[in-house]
Parts: structure tokens; sequence; C-alpha cells
């Protein structure tokens, strides 16, 4: 009985301690070696070349497609795909990291219902997803399977996080089948092609000069951010912070999870120490609660930049704030689909597919309100899915595939 | 402190007695409370404002409602390691079930109420009846719906419900002279908690501290050991019910909200000087230490500390704090083991003073027997084997 009740004790108090810690038990993060990189000064995460090169993308016209941003690329090398040209339908494996958060769970209704469009045209037979559900390990797993078991024509990867998922990935190249890896990266180029938006420094550009524009030397900015250790999340952060200090506005982070609960008590005390100018949100999930804290407060509104997801759009237009929603394209979950159709037609596709990246506006947001009406607030407004059937219903509906 | 205070009613220095139960386990939370919230004060002045300081009570008052239900259960000699996921869930529920339509926020809330007295019920019976520990129960149980509101949700936010439903968490009585507003939650909080001060005080919420103090003893006393045992996790699962209705006004809809809750209710209970394994400690302490825990995160906001170690800051400092209560308790048990035979029969007849801390003075020397006469005519040595291990786990 004493042994038990002691080891009970020891087992409860160590888990407290270890939830009661910023909730590190949570799946998102990263891998150890990533962990041990957050703890640094986010200065580690910055990278001035890159930083340079996303600045510089940012004004850079897309080629491709009119209207079809999923299918255009910014400052692409095109190279051959020829050798994996092939006849009849493919299938697919994906090797998805989660759909734990909104904007993963609407790019992946958007990419089932581009699945059925090359289904239908006899391009891809079946596509065999499995879901990491924010786990390396498993994700590790999954890829193993799919290369050994898997009967894969073809492999696409949102890789959970990129260190980890390095290894994988190159055994996946390995097999000589094409690997097409999206949103976070990996440290390889070994896939045929790497898709994904313009990037977390091109996102904290445009927020940071949106609110130094909006805010006076001095103000207060609050940062918001989800969790340490991911590189897309991270590198919004690295950019932003970089220009406020810059710019003489100070600001201050937090990890909240995207819990709400916290978001409000980081607000709330933000709030009792002294004015807070604007809010800065590394992703928009939670955005709403955020604004809650200042109604509840009976204070102004911040000056703020959530993301396209509905719910902050709504919120933005009934308050009237000054906003900003920057956009991480959710339509980038169509192209690996689209990239794997080029690939068995033997087309040329960028080797890094570059998708355009641009946040809505004020004077943009009627417009995206209005073209979204009816959807839940949980999707986001760039979703790209205009064109496939069964829009707007299943949208709408919002049933997990 | 209950024996300092109880053993010597003829002193009146009040004073002493209070700066003993101050930094007594029961009052250390207290002492620990209140250094906290000067320091807040200190850094940040306005936080002493009422209306600020109403705010702040609102924002507790959902964890501080977990705590109460998660004393019951330890106090019981059992853990509920399921609250967390019990208010996801509810908040999920409310979310899911109500949506924008006003006319279903009745049934859903007896909905909730019903389920969470199932879960409560289920834990409870499988720990009483399957004879399982309560760690793993509820750890399945925390899982089960975790995996629940996961598949349900896919792990993301749904659309938060009608807002008449989430004024109960958001809003309060306006246009009150210095405080400006009074939440609804610091009013259900303060329902809650003189309901479970009441209930610690009637004869069934001693038989649930007895319980966790030694069950042989009350099963031979007649209790019926199961049905106390359930109730304590009807108890816990019904007050992360409400904790939940609280969020949901207060934050919002989304899977996070209530993640962690179990464990930072039951570090706010220990910290309330509530013995884990059971039958000793006062309900208002473990709400206390969960506005301890709540003021320690807020100083450490105010404070400014990075956040990228303001966890390992929290981790350390309440690893202090814990221990504290753990050395005074063993402190406080040594004394009293000298002290037992003489202070048995005065502690037994001193009527319950004025003195908050003698509320459940009772329970303790009813607990603190380990009367060798009595056990020794027990056929069974196994009251008197758990009693003096718990000794020997706090004097070694």
């Amino acid at each position: 009985m004493r042994r038990r009740i002691t080891v009970v004790s020891a087992m409860v108090g160590a888990l407290a301690l270890f939830t009661l810690a910023g909730c590190t038990t949570d799946p998102n993060v990263a891998a150890p070696s990533d962990d041990a990189a957050a703890t640094e000064e986010s200065v580690e995460w910055f990278d001035q070349e890159l930083f340079d090169k996303q600045d510089a993308e940012r004004d850079v016209v897309p080629e491709g497609p009119e209207g079809q941003p999923w299918l255009q690329h910014i400052n692409a090398e095109m190279i051959d795909t020829s050798e994996f040209a092939a006849d009849g339908a493919k299938k697919a494996c994906f090797a998805n990291a989660s759909i734990s958060n909104p904007w993963r769970q609407t790019g992946w209704i958007t990419m089932n219902q581009q699945l059925a469009v090359l289904q239908d045209a006899g391009v891809i037979s079946e596509m065999e997803t499995r879901d990491a559900q924010d786990s390396d390990d498993t994700q590790i797993a999954d890829i193993d399977y799919f290369i050994t078991e898997g009967d894969c024509d073809i492999f696409l990867i949102s890789p959970n996080s990129t260190a980890a998922m390095t290894p994988a990935v190159e055994r996946a190249c390995d097999t000589g089948k094409p690997v097409v890896v999206f949103d976070r990266g990996v440290q390889t180029d070994c896939p045929v092609t790497f898709i994904h938006p313009i990037g977390g420094f091109a996102w904290g550009i445009d927020t940071a000069e949106f609110l130094i524009g909006e805010l006076e030397e001095g103000d207060k900015v609050v940062a918001l951010r989800i969790l340490p250790g991911v590189d897309v999340l991270e590198q919004r952060w690295a950019a932003a912070e970089k220009l406020f200090d810059e710019a003489g506005i100070e600001a201050v982070d937090y990890f909240t999870g995207a819990d709400p609960t916290e978001i409000k008590k980081i607000i709330s005390d933000e709030l009792a120490k002294g004015d807070v100018a604007g809010v800065w949100m590394d992703a928009g999930d939670g955005a709403v609660a955020a604004i809650e804290a200042f109604e509840d407060a009976g204070v102004d509104y911040p000056v703020m930049t959530g993301e396209d997801e509905m719910s902050f759009l709504r919120k933005w237009k009934d308050t009237g704030l000054t906003g900003l929603a920057p956009v991480y394209s959710n339509f980038q979950w169509r192209t690996p689909l689209l990239a794997a159709q080029k690939i068995f037609a033997g087309e040329e596709i960028p080797s890094e597919w570059v998708l355009p990246q641009s946040p809505i506006t004020a004077e943009e947001v009627d417009e995206y309100l209005a073209a979204n009406d009816g959807m839940p607030d949980g999707h986001y407004a760039k979703f790209g899915g205009e064109d496939l059937p069964g829009y707007p219903q299943v949208w709408q509906d919002r049933v997990i595939p | 402190m209950t024996a300092t205070t109880a053993t010597k009613p003829s002193l009146p220095n009040r004073l002493a007695g209070l700066g003993r139960t101050l930094v007594s386990p029961r009052g250390a939370v207290f002492l620990l409370l209140i250094v906290l919230l000067v320091m807040i004060a200190v850094l940040n002045p306005s936080f002493a404002e009422p209306g600020q300081f109403i705010r702040f009570v609102q924002r507790v008052a959902p964890v501080a409602i977990v705590a109460i239900g998660q004393y019951f259960v330890i106090v019981g000699g059992e853990f509920d390691l399921s609250m967390g996921s019990v208010v996801t869930a509810q908040v999920v529920i409310a979310g899911n079930l109500i949506g924008q339509d006003d006319a279903k926020i009745l049934p859903v809330t007896v909905f909730m109420f019903v389920f969470g007295a199932l879960v409560g019920l289920v834990n409870g019976l499988i720990v009483s009846f399957l004879r399982v520990p309560s760690f793993i129960v509820t750890l399945g149980m925390m899982l089960a719906l975790l995996g629940g509101v996961l598949y349900w949700t896919g792990g993301a936010a749904t659309g938060n419900p009608a807002d008449s439903f989430r004024e109960i968490g958001r809003g309060g009585i306006r246009d009150l002279p210095v405080i400006d507003i009074l939440p609804w939650s610091v009013v259900v909080l303060a329902i809650v908690l003189g309901l479970a001060v009441w209930f610690a005080r009637r004869p069934f919420g001693r038989t649930i501290i007895a319980l966790g103090d030694n069950a042989t003893t009350v099963r031979y006393a007649g209790a019926r050991n199961w049905w106390v045992k359930t109730s304590t996790f009807v108890i816990s699962s019904l007050s992360a019910t409400v904790a939940g209705i609280l969020l949901v006004g207060y934050a919002g809809v989304h899977p996070s909200v209530g993640r962690g809750y179990e464990f930072t209710a039951i570090t706010a209970v220990v910290l309330g000087g509530v013995v884990l394994g059971g039958g000793r400690g006062w309900v208002v302490a473990a709400a206390a230490g969960a506005f301890a825990l709540e003021a320690l995160f807020t100083l450490l906001n105010f404070a400014g500390v990075p956040s990228t170690y303001r966890d390992a800051v929290q981790g350390v400092i309440i690893i202090l704090a814990v221990a504290y209560a753990a050395t005074t308790v063993r402190a406080r048990r040594r004394g009293r083991a000298l002290e037992t035979p003489a202070a048995n029969s005065p502690a037994d007849q001193t009527p319950p003073g004025s003195d908050p801390a003698a509320q459940t003075s009772p329970a303790p020397p009813v607990a603190k027997e380990p009367d060798p006469d009595s056990v020794s005519a027990r056929p069974a040595p196994i009251p008197s084997t758990q009693r003096a291990d718990n000794e020997t786990k706090g004097g070694s």
C-alpha cells in the first residue's frame, strides 16, 4: 500500500508537471532536435538569405494558368519528368502529418475532391492515406509501410517535421518512384518536387509591415504563437520579430497551443499591464478569442493580423477593426495530385514549386466573405476549390473524409 | 495545524494561531496566494483594482471548480485523470449540439449533465467493483473521451454555440458599483464552493474523507463503500461539466480547451495541502490552490518571463511549493505522533470554532488515531498497517 501510494504520487506529480510545463505532450511539437533549437533565441530561425528570397517572391507575378493559383509558380526552375511517364491509372500513397487543425482539414477536403476528379479522368486509381496524427514516429512508420507494402506508384508526403522526416523521405526516393513533398519541407532535394506557398518569412513580412504601418513607434504588439519548433511557424515569427525590432515596436510573444482559454488569459493580462495596440498571430486559430478578450475588457479593438479563416474574417467584418488576413495558401493541397498527373504525363514541372501567397486586405474581405457565404467558421477563404465537383456543399458540410 | 489550534483551545491568542495556520500545510496555500497576489499588485498596481481582480476570479473559476471536484476524489483516496477530457468533451458537445439554436440550450445542457454523471458513474463503478486502480480507469476514460472528441472534430475547432449560452461564462451582472461587473462565473464558483463546504461537513462528506483515510473502518462502520467512492467520481465529472459550460462561454469551442486541467486540478489540490492517498484536506484550501496556481501563471506573465522558459520557471516553483507543503505535513505528523495520547480527547471534544481551518478538524483526528488498543481488538491488521504506512511515508 505504501509503495502504491508513493509510486502513484510520483507519477501524478511527474505527469502534472509535465503537462503544466506548457503541454509538452502536445504531439505537434517537432522532433527533439528541433525542440532544442526552439529553446534558443528565435534568431536561430532567422535566415537572411531565405528572408530576402521570400521578400522578393512576394512581388513576383506568378507564371501559370490565369485564375488557377494552385497551378501557378514563382521563379520556377522546370525539370523534365519524362522518365516517370506512364499510361494507365496509378496508385498514390499519401503520408499526411495530421488533420488536427482547421487549415489542414479544409485542405484535406479539397484534396479529396481533386482526387475524385483525377480518378474520373483515369489518372489515379486510388489514393491510400495514412494520417500520422502529428507524430514523427508514426509518419516514419507510415512511409516505411508504403515503401515495403504499399504497392505505390507515387509518394505524396506532407511532413510532420523537417529534420525527423528527412531520412524516411530519402528512403522513399530510393525506391525510384516519384516523390512529391508539400507544405513543410525536408532537408533533401531528392523528391521530384517540393510544393509550398512562398513561406513563413513572407507571412511575417506582410503582417509586420502592415502593423508597423498602422502603429506608432513604441506601441505594443502581443504576438500569439501556436507552438515552437515548426519551421513554417517559426519563420513567420522570426521575420515579424526582426521587423518589429527595427521599427521600434514593442512585441511580446506567447505560445498558446491555439487554446482560446490561454489566448484570453494572455490578452487580459496584457491589457491589465497597459495598452495593447496590436495583435499579431502566427495562425488564425483562436483569433476570435483574442478579439473577444478586448471586448470583455471594454477597450478599443487592436490592429490585428489573423488568417483567412472564416471565423476571423467574419469577426473582422462584424467589429470593423483594422485588420489583415495573411494567407498560407490552402489551395496547395490540390497541387500534389495535379503534380502527380503531370509527372505521369511526363510534363515539365517546377523542381521547387512555389505557389503564390498573398494576404486578404480590408478592401478584399467583403469579396471573400461573399464568395464563401454559408461556409463553416473553420473554413479557409482561399481554399481554391470553387471549380471542383461538390462545391459548395462538400465544404459547407465539412465532413472530414 | 488543526493539531496546534485544536489542542490548545484555552489559548486565546488568535493571531499566533493564524500565523501558525498560515505556515502550516493547510494554511500554506493561503500564504502563498497572498504573497503571489501582493507580488502581482506590486508589479502591476492596476491588478488590485476591484474591476480587474473580479476578472481574475472569473478566469480562475473553471479551474477552481475542477479542483473542488478533484478534491472529493483525492480526499476519498483516488484520482480522477479524466476531468480535463470531460471538460473538453462537454465543450465540444456544447459547440456541436447547440450551434446557433437558442431552443436547444436547455435540452443540451441537461444532456451534458447526464453525460457527465454517466462518465463519473462508469469510472466509479469500475474502480469499486472491478478493483482497477482509479489511476488507470480514469486514464483510460481520458483517452477514450479524447479519442471520441478527435473522431468527432478531427482535432480542430468547430463553431461556437449561441451567444446566449456563452453568456454564463462570458457575461455577468453589469453596471455594479466598485467592481463594475459581477461575472456569472464568479457567482457559479461561489455557489459550487458553498455547496462543497456544506457537503464536506455533512455525514456523507465526512464519510468520503474517512474512506480515503481508512476504507476498512468505514466498511465496518456500515457505509456502502462502493457508493461513497462512486459518488466522488460523479461529483468530479459534474464539476468538470460545470467548468466546461463556463469555458465554452469564456473561451469558445476548441479541442484544446480543458487540456491539462486534470493535472492543474491535482496540483492545485496538493498545493492546498490535501494528502494524496486521501483522508486529509480542506476543500477551500483546494480551491485556494487553484487560485495560487493561476496567480503564479499571471505573475510570470506580468514579470515578463520569456515564453521559451516560462514553463520551466512554473515547474520549479510548483515543485518548491508542493515540497514545502509536504515538509510541513511531515513536521506536523511527527509532532502529532508524540502528542497523540494527550491530544486526542480534547481535540474531539472541541467544537468547531470560528477558525475556518477547524472546519474539517473532526476528520483528521479520526484519521489520526491509530489507537493501538482498538486496532488490536480487530482481527484484521489492515487499518493500522495503512495508517502506519502513511506515517512512515511521511517520516522517512
